[in-house]
């Protein structure tokens, strides 16, 4: 494989990461309202990704600086045509951040509420935007000779993207439930798994449907194996949440990300950025670095990646305990009153 | 305003909010997990209790500063493409060197130290909190490593045919001397942010707690006292040296903005250094009246010797035009580089001198019981901060118009230079820019104010709330059995 290549393929790695990781991440936020009933039961929740989220989001900031160092002309035109979707990305990301940390600082309920709400909207909007840009990058976006985006904000809201938009809400909404269903006990973990169960059917048919429509009208031959295996780890979510085995479904609901991102990959290439207009299409070759820049690159990813993976997966190991109510102290945050 | 302008603005605004928060996690950090060893290794629980009090406040600051840093990782590519193509084979990688090894790195190990205090056993949870104070700092030096360049480009050539910058040498791009000089004068700077902010509380607590009469609680302040000041003054000098060093680098490397941080107009032999100057600081260099001065002081700080010459603005922007083509305003804004220079080192140094005094002054007893002691503690926190500032502003905009500033001398080189007007989108309509710039701003507005808020909270309740925590004795036994007792209560939840 040439060199460009291979930073493809790293790339796709990085989002897998970060799907993977973040996509139950904005599950449980997206299922705060629904799952958690009270305050000690959204405290179970949200304390069940509380020492991971912040390293599952950096996966996203390692794709980004990754593509910008090693696909300059992706990561320009790519950020600067999807201004808007970005913009509202940005917003979102941002105010989920201060909402895990401060949430628990001021005990008041009103306080705890909003804290709530920026969970919420800052998992959902980037669980369907993302789903969008993606669905966007599998079709084709108007650029000009120059590679610049040429389109406007509507025309990312295709019905194929918008599509692509519900894929990714639904699968990261059953990634999420399966994953509380893994890391919690009692009451929330029967109701996850419950709703899990619901979820999958619904992921089967909307993501199945996006598949087979990417497959069929963007795609590749070599992408129906990635379609296959999406298939089978849809059918294998369908049957493992129902028969309550969380851990494997746990898996399934993964694989099922990873085959997406395959899918979509896989579709683009060669290109990184493929254009309705013939022939301004940005490539892994015209959009790429040089030489010199991805040989660096490739070694600093190839030793320190395998680290990261080391020690996020020792954290996992250290907090892997489910969470129960019962488990959740009382809240220690201050009041405002006595300023 | 054009989306040029627009983006000018939108980029300032955003990274002058991030760097708010930033030093104060970089210098905090290390401090912290000073504090925790200091505990680990005396078992005094006084330690302890400064570890979780300090503890808190730089998790409340750290969030913040997250959030304010995500903009930036896709700012270049929002708002400036042009220059994201022209500089992308060589500033993206620093960009992500700094993802994978600092970025990773911190936001795992906080996890594990905020969650971990009864999980890990007690070496290992000192270690994440060494690790997470690493990490912020090794951060800092990558991001360095992408600004240096575009102060000072090394290590690329100009490929004509694609009008790109292309990295040939990776190892000068991470040992730029801009760089070399730039790391040690924002760490410093951050440590003495810091120490500010330990001293300062500490200070005013312990006047509280003497007034109260509190020995005990006032001991435990003294502590964070005499730990802040001595990190200030350390700090202190070492912001001085670099920043010395950087000013002789600067005279080297951009002399334009060495006169425009004099608003020195007409070249000068044995330059003088400006105190105070009145009358407009108008770009055409009339009505700039120079009222205090230092002798040969500012020849000093670009060279090394009093009667050294230093070229003046309107010089060098003939000079520039001879050399990058006429028709271009190659001079900064004077009144901010004139004024932010000025401030960011009266601002920085009256930190340090203020850390010398208190550490003289914490000998005497009736001292330490005046409330104007403890006033002078609160009055000293924002000084490092505005100073930190204000030295960001003058470095940036001292660099204007250019984004990536062209080389004058042989350690540069050729070709690889970039004017902002040219590195901004051209896809990106003005109201777009627009949109996401008031976005940001008044979200970025409401968080600061919660924490402000929420930092003044945790700072009036003091060490107290520690005390709400398990006691250190129960903690001790349960961190040597991390996995004793299945079912009890985390030691901290959100």
């Amino acid at each position: 494989m040439d060199l460009p290549t291979v930073w493809f393929v790293l790339i796709a790695v990085l989002w897998t990461g970060y799907l993977v990781l973040e996509g139950f991440d904005f599950g449980v936020g997206m299922l705060l309202p629904v799952l958690g009933r009270g305050d000690r039961e959204r405290r179970v929740l949200i304390n069940t990704i509380g020492p991971v989220w912040d390293g599952n989001e950096v996966w996203l900031l390692t794709a980004g600086g990754a593509t910008f160092a090693a696909f300059p002309e992706w990561y320009a035109s790519m950020f600067s045509g999807f201004y808007l979707a970005l913009f509202l990305i940005l917003l979102a990301l941002i105010v989920r951040v201060v909402a895990f940390e401060w949430r628990g600082k001021i005990d008041d309920p009103r306080w705890r509420s909003w804290a709530d709400r920026a969970l919420v909207v800052g998992s959902w909007v980037p669980a369907v935007l993302w789903g969008v840009a993606f669905g966007n990058l599998v079709r084709g976006v108007h650029l000009d000779a120059d590679h610049q985006y040429v389109g406007t904000f509507l025309d990312l809201l295709n019905p194929f993207a918008l599509l692509g938009g519900a894929t990714t809400a639904l699968l990261f909404l059953t990634h999420g439930a399966v994953f509380l269903a893994l890391k919690t006990d009692g009451e929330v973990r029967e109701r996850a798994g419950a709703l899990a169960e619901r979820l999958a059917v619904a992921t089967l048919v909307v993501a199945g449907a996006f598949a087979v429509w990417a497959q069929l009208a963007y795609s590749v031959p070599w992408t129906w194996a990635a379609t296959a295996v999406a298939a089978l780890a849809l059918l294998a979510l369908v049957a493992t949440t129902r028969a309550r085995r969380e851990g494997q479904a746990f898996v399934a609901s993964a694989v099922t990300i990873v085959a997406a991102v395959v899918l979509v990959f896989g579709s683009m290439y060669p290109d990184v950025m493929p254009a309705l207009e013939p022939g301004s299409s940005l490539t892994v070759d015209n959009a790429s670095s040089t030489d010199y820049t991805l040989t660096i690159m490739t070694w600093v990813a190839v030793v320190l990646t395998p680290v990261v993976l080391l020690y996020q997966g020792w954290t996992y190991w250290v907090f892997r305990k489910r969470l129960t109510v019962e488990q959740i102290p009382a809240h220690t945050g201050l009041t405002f009153d006595r300023v | 305003m054009d989306a040029l302008d627009l983006a000018r603005w939108q980029f300032g605004i955003t990274t002058v909010y991030h760097f708010i928060f930033v030093p104060l996690t970089i210098g905090l950090a290390p401090l912290v997990a000073i504090m925790q060893t200091a505990w680990h290794r005396t078992g005094d629980e006084r330690w302890l209790r400064l570890t979780k009090f300090f503890g808190k406040l730089l998790l409340i600051n750290f969030a913040i500063g997250v959030a304010t840093g995500i903009v930036q990782e896709f700012q270049f590519g929002m708002n400036w493409s042009e220059y994201s193509r022209f500089v992308g084979d060589v500033f993206g990688a620093p960009l992500a060197m700094e993802a994978l090894a600092a970025f990773f790195v911190e936001s795992t190990f906080l996890g594990l130290w905020i969650f971990g205090w009864d999980k890990l056993p007690q070496r290992v949870h000192l270690a994440t909190i060494w690790a997470v104070a690493i990490a912020t700092n090794l951060s800092a030096f990558f991001i360095l490593a992408a600004n240096s360049w575009m102060q000072h480009p090394v290590g690329a050539v100009l490929n004509e045919e694609t009008g790109r910058a292309e990295m040939v040498d990776i190892g000068a791009v991470l040992t730029n001397p801009t760089l070399l000089a730039a790391f040690p004068h924002t760490i410093t700077a951050a440590f003495l942010t810091a120490g500010t902010f330990v001293a300062g509380i500490g200070a005013w607590w312990m006047v509280r707690s003497v007034r109260r009469g509190d020995e005990a609680t006032a001991r435990v302040y003294r502590s964070a006292v005499v730990l802040g000041t001595v990190t200030m003054l350390a700090a202190g000098v070492g912001v001085a040296a670099s920043g010395d060093w950087q000013a002789k680098l600067m005279f080297d490397q951009q002399p334009m903005k060495m006169a425009s941080a004099e608003a020195l107009c007409e070249g000068e032999t044995g330059a003088a250094f400006s105190l105070l100057t009145i009358g407009d600081l108008s770009n055409d260099c009339e009505g700039v009246r120079h009222v205090l001065t230092v002798p040969g002081l500012t020849s000093y700080l670009a060279s090394g010797t009093f009667d050294s010459y230093l070229p003046g603005v309107e010089e060098l922007q003939e000079r520039s035009e001879v050399l990058y083509g006429e028709g271009v305003d190659y001079r900064p804004n004077l009144a901010v580089t004139y004024w932010s220079f000025r401030l960011m080192i009266g601002l920085g140094l009256g930190s340090a001198a203020l850390a010398a005094a208190v550490l003289l002054l914490l000998r005497r007893r009736a001292v330490v019981g005046t409330r104007w002691f403890g006033t002078l503690g609160l009055a000293a926190l924002p000084t490092p901060f505005l100073a930190s500032s204000f030295g960001w502003v003058f470095t940036e905009m001292g660099r204007q118009p250019w984004v990536v500033a062209p080389n004058p001398n042989p350690s540069g080189v050729d070709g690889v230079w970039m004017l902002t007007a040219t590195g901004v989108s051209t896809s990106v309509p003005a109201g777009m820019v627009l949109t996401s710039m008031i976005g940001f701003t008044l979200l970025y507005a409401v968080l600061a104010v919660l924490w402000f808020r929420l930092m003044v909270r945790y700072a009036v309740e003091g060490v107290a709330a520690t005390e709400t925590d398990p006691s250190p004795e129960a903690q001790r036994l349960a961190a040597q059995n991390p996995d004793d007792g299945a079912d009890k209560p985390l030691s901290f939840a959100y």
